[in-house]
């Protein structure tokens, strides 16, 4: 966490800043569309600011919208967002090794300012977690220098999105470059056959059930795309083991 | 514009379950301090799980036009999102899927109404 002396004086924490400073324009471009999307979806500006502030998911936020916005029943929107973001569990369980030598708020506080970028540029940082609590403190610093700078431009662009969005007309369709960026997550998540076929089958369901109630499709669509996809993923591996 | 206007109760509810499911996600093998692992069919689960999420909110928003699969291919959201995952495929980049998506999209949407 960013906001603690002891990280932030850390040389570590600079340098972690100026590591991951490329990264920032991409994600701030991110930023603005997600905050023009969220006013162009009907959220007032201080629902928008309130979402960009404590949600602090775009991936999650872009996903909730046109949910929201179609007056799907919150349970459904947050399963949703719980979906898309499975893979900060993962993120979790891989970074715990790196933060369990401090206090519980602590970690949770890093870990709930890490999303993917910071994720992946720390872990290559750092390929391994140390054992000596100097290098602890420095990794430690250097996350939160990558989150600090991360933050501060997502939350920047969002708010320059938000206010922007009041200036330009809904009819232009700059809330189209929402769904854009969802296409590109979700082709950065196409990594091999097997998600292809679950993306494929989700879709598919998600279309044909697309006039049952409370958009109840989107969580069909997900169980039973992730359903299908591991009973295919056991019987090819079955038939793997009787073809060796 | 006013600050609150069109703010209500429920949109703000919902926030705060995204909220919940946010800290939740990424504070999850952080709260506990004991050796704790998923059961093996969670960890297959969450191969698919974020990617048939997307699937199922971004195709429908792409290919469905008040409730009904596009009977029509003049539409510019197909194509801008078409454009934008084939420069996807070529850059791996979202930055410019964005960029690549609007250039296809504005133009059909503005010029011809599509």
């Amino acid at each position: 966490m960013f906001f603690k002396a002891e990280n932030y004086r850390h040389p570590a924490f600079m340098e972690a800043v100026r590591d991951v400073a490329p990264q920032a324009p991409g994600l701030a471009a991110w930023g603005l569309m997600t905050g023009v999307a969220m006013v162009n979806s009907g959220l007032s500006v201080f629902e928008s600011i309130a979402m960009t502030l404590f949600v602090y998911a775009g991936s999650s936020q872009l996903a909730a919208l046109p949910l929201i916005a179609a007056g799907a029943p919150a349970w459904v929107i947050v399963a949703t967002g719980f979906c898309v973001n499975l893979r900060f569990m993962v993120f979790s369980l891989h970074l715990r090794q790196y933060l369990m030598h401090l206090p519980r708020l602590e970690r949770m506080v890093h870990g709930y300012l890490t999303a993917d970028i910071s994720y992946v540029l720390f872990t290559r940082r750092f390929a391994n977690p140390s054992e000596d609590p100097a290098d602890q403190l420095a990794q430690a610093a250097s996350l939160a220098g990558n989150t600090c700078m991360m933050w501060v431009s997502w939350i920047a662009a969002s708010f320059a999105g938000i206010f922007l969005a009041n200036i330009i007309p809904t009819s232009w369709g700059l809330g189209f470059a929402g769904t854009l960026c969802l296409v590109g997550i979700l082709c950065s998540l196409a990594s091999t056959r097997m998600r292809i076929f679950a993306a494929g089958v989700a879709a598919v369901t998600a279309i044909a059930a697309y006039n049952l109630p409370l958009k109840f499709n989107i969580i069909m669509a997900i169980g039973v795309a992730v359903v299908l996809s591991m009973s295919l993923e056991r019987f090819l591996k079955m038939r793997e083991g009787q073809g060796a | 514009m006013s600050f609150f206007e069109g703010t209500d109760i429920w949109t703000l509810a919902v926030i705060a379950g995204l909220t919940g499911v946010t800290i939740l996600t990424r504070t999850f093998f952080f709260f506990s301090s004991e050796e704790w692992a998923l059961p093996d069919w969670a960890q297959r689960g969450l191969q698919y799980a974020p990617i048939a999420a997307m699937a199922a909110v971004v195709l429908p928003e792409v290919l469905m036009q008040q409730g009904q699969f596009l009977h029509n291919w003049m539409d510019a959201r197909w194509m801008g999102a078409a454009v934008g995952a084939a420069v996807y495929f070529w850059r791996h980049n979202v930055l410019l899927t964005i960029v690549a998506g609007m250039l296809a999209y504005l133009p059909l949407h503005l010029l011809l109404g599509w």
